[in-house]
C-alpha cells in the first residue's frame, strides 16, 4: 500500500467518528425534524453509488477495448463499492421516507432507476462470482449494457409514473448546501476512495501470486 | 455479412422445422405461464384492470428467455458454436443471423400468444392491429438483441441456464415499461396515440443503440 | 483413395491470405493459475504432418485451438507465414480447417446439408456442389441424404473431416482424430492424410494414439503438462522415444 494510505485512512475513521456531532449541530430542519438528519448519509452515499457506477461502466468499457486487466480489476472493485453504497442509499432512502412521509418506498423515477441500476449491480456480482473463468468480458459487455441502459430506465420509469399520478409527493431537496453536507460528501468520497484502493490492490496482489506461481511452475 | 446471416438463419430454422423441439417446448410453455396467470388473476370471471398487457409480455419474456436458454444449448451440444467462429464470417453476421432465428421463434410465440391472453382475459388487444404489431415487434426486438448477445456469451460459462435472466431482465426493464405500458394504452376506450408514440420511439431508440452496441461486443467478447 | 484438390476452390474463395508455414514461437498460455501450454516452438510447414503427441492435459487441444485464432496465447506468438495472427483479418480463418474432438455437426441436418452449410459459411460460391463433390470423398455417396444423427461414429468422423477440408485449407488442425474409429476408417484417415500432404496442406494433429501415428508423422512434438518436452525429425519407433519423453527429465 502507498504510504499514504495509513494516515488518510485514519482521518477518514475520525472524520466518520465525528460525523454525529457535527451532523447534530447542523441545522434543524424544521418540516421533517430529527430524521432528516439521515440526508446527511443518504445523498453522499446515493453520490457515491452514482460515482462507482460511473467508475465501473468506464473501466468496463477500456477493458473490452484494450483488454488490459487493471481496468477489469478497476471495474470489478467498482462494481462491489456499487453495490455496497446502492444497498446504503436503498436502505437510508426508505428508513427517511417512512418516517417523512409515511410510506417506505414511492415509485418514482430516481428511486426506481436506482434500484434497477443498483440490481445490474448485482448480476453483475453474481455473473463474476458464479460465471467461471473468462466470464470477464462477459461482465464488462454487462456493465456496458448497464450503463447504456441508464437514460433509458429514467425516461421510461419517469413517463410510466407520470401517467399514474403517485398517491403522496415526494418534495425536491430543498436544503442549503450547508458544511454538514460538504463535511459528510468528503468523508464518503475519502472512504470510497480507500476502498477501491484497497480493493483494486488486493486483485492486483492475486494476479501478481497467479503469475508468480506460474513461473514457479517453469523453473523445475 | 447478410449472406452469412441469411445462411444461419436457413440452417435454424431448417433443423428447428426437422425436430420442432424448441418450438413446441416454447409454446406450450407460453400457454401454461399464460394459464397460471388467468388461475391466479382472475376473479369471478373478470381479470385484472389492465392486467392483460402485463400478462402478455411477461409470456413472451419467459418464454423468450427459454428459447434463448435452448438454442444456444443446442449449439453447445455439438461445439457448434465454436464451428461459427471458426468460419471466415464476420462474428456480427454470425450474432445477427441467431438473433433473427430466435425472432421468428418469438413472433410466431406472439401470434399464439396475442389471441390467447385477449379471449382469457377479455382484453380487445386486436382493435388497433397496425400499433399493437408495432410495439410488439420493436420491443421484442430490443428483448431479443440484448437476449442473443448475452444466452451466446453466457455458452462458455458455469450457472448459465440461471445467470441468463439473472443478467437478461434488469436489462430489459426499458423494454418491459414501454412494451406493457403501450400495449395497455391500447387497451383503453379512446386510443391516445401520443402516448403510444412516445412509447414507441423509445423502443425503437433502444433497438437500435443496443444491437449497435451488441454487434460491436460479440466480436470483442467472443474471442479469447 | 487419393482425392484431387478440388479444381478452383481456391481461386473461388480469394486466395488472397496464403501462407506457405506457421511458426509457433515461445507460445505460453494459462488459464488463471493452470499453466496450459508452456514455451512451446516449432514450425508447421506446407506438405508436413506434425504430431503434437501426449496424455491428457498435456496441452495439446490448447495449443490446437491457439493455431485455430479462437485462443490467444498469454505469451508468446503465432505466425501464419509473415503475417501476426493478431493482425489476421477474418478472411485467415477460411485458409484453416479444424476437426475437433466435437464434430461440429448438426445432427438434425442430413450429411449433405452440413456440407452444403459449411461449405457456403466459408464463401463458397456452389455450396450445393462442393457438398456434392465431398459426400464420394468421405465414402457417403448413397447416404448424402441421411440424418447425421444417425451415423455411426466413424461416418459421423468422414462427413466431419470432409467438412473440415471443403474449403481447401492450407492448414488442418486435427483433434484426436482416430478416437473411436474402426480398422477400416483408421486406414482412410490415414490415406486422406497423406493425400493431403502431398497436395501441399500442413497438417498439425494431435493424438495419443501412437501406433497409428507411427510412419505418419513427419514431426512429432512431445507434450507434458503443457510443456515441449522433446521434438523428433522422422520419427521411428515412437512407442519407445514416447516412454522417454514421458519418464525422463525435462530436455530443453
Amino acid at each position: 500500500m502507498p504510504k499514504w494510505f495509513t494516515p488518510v485512512a485514519f482521518i477518514c475513521a475520525a472524520m466518520f467518528a465525528f460525523s454525529p456531532l457535527v451532523i447534530a449541530n447542523a441545522d434543524y430542519e424544521s418540516t421533517m425534524g430529527l430524521v432528516q438528519k439521515i440526508f446527511y448519509y443518504h445523498m453522499p452515499s446515493a453520490w457515491m453509488f452514482l460515482v462507482a457506477a460511473m467508475v465501473c461502466g468506464v473501466a468496463s468499457i477500456r477493458y473490452l477495448v484494450s483488454g488490459d486487466l487493471r481496468h477489469d480489476r478497476t471495474a470489478l472493485a467498482a462494481g462491489e463499492l456499487l453495490v455496497v453504497f446502492g444497498l446504503l442509499t436503498l436502505v437510508t432512502g426508505p428508513l427517511w421516507a417512512r418516517k417523512a412521509w409515511g410510506t417506505f418506498w414511492i415509485w418514482d423515477a430516481r428511486t426506481t432507476s436506482s434500484l434497477v441500476s443498483w440490481m445490474i449491480g448485482c448480476a453483475y456480482l453474481i455473473l463474476r462470482r458464479y460465471g467461471g473463468p473468462g466470464s470477464e468480458k462477459l461482465a464488462a459487455a454487462l456493465a456496458l449494457f448497464g450503463m447504456a441502459n441508464v437514460p433509458f430506465i429514467y425516461i421510461s420509469v419517469n413517463y410510466w409514473r407520470t401517467i399514474h399520478p403517485a398517491t403522496s409527493v415526494v418534495p425536491k431537496l430543498p436544503f442549503t448546501m450547508g458544511l454538514p453536507l460538504w463535511y459528510c460528501v468528503i468523508s464518503f468520497s475519502l472512504l470510497f476512495y480507500l476502498l477501491l484502493k484497497m480493493r483494486v490492490r488486493l486483485e492486483e496482489q492475486r494476479a501478481t501470486l497467479d503469475s508468480l506461481y506460474l513461473s514457479l511452475d517453469e523453473q523445475h | 455479412m447478410i449472406r452469412v446471416a441469411w445462411l444461419i438463419l436457413r440452417k435454424d430454422l431448417t433443423v428447428e422445422v426437422r425436430s420442432r423441439e424448441i418450438v413446441y417446448t416454447t409454446l406450450f410453455f407460453a400457454v401454461s405461464c399464460v394459464l397460471v396467470f388467468a388461475f391466479a388473476l382472475v376473479r369471478e370471471g373478470r381479470g385484472p384492470e389492465d392486467g392483460a398487457a402485463g400478462i402478455l409480455w411477461i409470456a413472451v419474456m419467459f418464454a423468450g428467455n427459454l428459447a434463448l436458454g435452448r438454442t444456444f444449448e443446442r449449439e453447445r451440444q455439438s461445439e457448434t458454436l465454436r464451428a461459427l467462429l471458426l468460419a471466415p464470417a464476420s462474428r456480427p453476421a454470425v450474432y445477427v443471423g441467431k438473433l433473427l432465428g430466435i425472432l421468428v421463434l418469438l413472433f410466431g410465440a406472439e401470434l399464439l400468444l396475442i389471441p390467447l391472453v385477449a379471449l382469457l382475459f377479455q382484453a380487445r388487444l386486436l382493435v388497433h392491429p397496425f400499433w399493437l404489431i408495432a410495439i410488439m415487434a420493436t420491443g421484442t426486438v430490443g428483448f431479443a438483441a440484448v437476449g442473443t448477445l448475452f444466452a451466446a456469451m453466457l455458452v462458455r460459462a458455469r450457472s448459465r441456464d440461471v445467470l441468463l435472466p439473472v443478467l437478461l431482465y434488469p436489462i430489459t426493464v426499458p423494454v418491459i415499461i414501454a412494451g406493457v405500458r403501450g400495449t395497455a394504452t391500447l387497451l383503453q376506450p379512446e386510443l391516445d396515440a401520443g402516448i403510444i408514440r412516445f412509447w414507441l420511439a423509445l423502443l425503437v431508440t433502444f433497438d437500435v443503440v443496443f444491437v449497435t452496441l451488441a454487434l460491436w461486443t460479440f466480436e470483442v467478447v467472443m474471442t479469447d | 483413395m487419393t482425392p484431387s484438390t478440388p479444381p478452383g476452390s481456391s481461386a473461388s474463395l480469394g486466395a488472397g491470405l496464403d501462407f506457405d508455414h506457421v511458426s509457433v514461437d515461445d507460445v505460453s498460455r494459462h488459464f488463471g493459475r493452470r499453466r496450459a501450454v508452456a514455451r512451446v516452438s516449432f514450425v508447421a510447414a506446407r506438405g508436413n504432418i506434425i504430431g503434437l503427441l501426449g496424455p491428457n492435459g498435456a496441452g495439446k487441444s490448447t495449443l490446437l485451438a491457439m493455431l485455430a485464432t479462437l485462443l490467444r496465447p498469454s505469451a508468446g506468438s503465432i505466425r501464419y507465414g509473415a503475417m501476426q495472427a493478431d493482425d489476421a483479418p477474418p478472411a485467415l480463418r477460411g485458409r484453416i480447417g479444424v476437426l475437433g474432438h466435437d464434430l461440429f455437426l448438426y445432427p438434425e441436418l442430413t450429411a449433405r446439408e452440413n456440407l452444403a452449410f459449411f461449405a457456403g459459411l466459408y464463401g463458397h460460391r456452389d455450396a450445393d456442389g462442393a457438398a456434392r463433390a465431398a459426400l464420394p470423398r468421405a465414402g457417403l455417396a448413397d447416404r448424402g441424404d441421411d440424418l447425421v444423427a444417425g451415423f455411426s461414429r466413424g461416418m459421423r468422423q468422414r462427413v466431419a473431416l470432409e467438412r473440415a477440408l471443403i474449403h481447401d485449407p492450407r492448414l488442418v488442425l486435427l483433434d484426436e482424430p482416430f478416437t473411436g474409429l474402426d480398422e477400416a476408417s483408421t486406414s482412410a484417415l490415414i490415406a486422406r492424410l497423406r493425400g493431403l500432404r502431398e497436395s501441399g496442406a500442413a497438417i498439425v494433429l494431435a493424438t495419443h494414439d501412437l501406433d497409428i501415428a507411427d510412419g505418419l508423422l513427419d514431426e512429432a512434438i512431445f507434450l507434458r503438462d503443457g510443456r515441449m518436452v522433446e521434438s523428433l525429425s522422422r520419427p521411428e519407433g515412437l512407442r519407445a522415444a514416447y516412454r522417454r519423453a514421458m519418464t525422463g527429465p525435462i530436455r530443453s
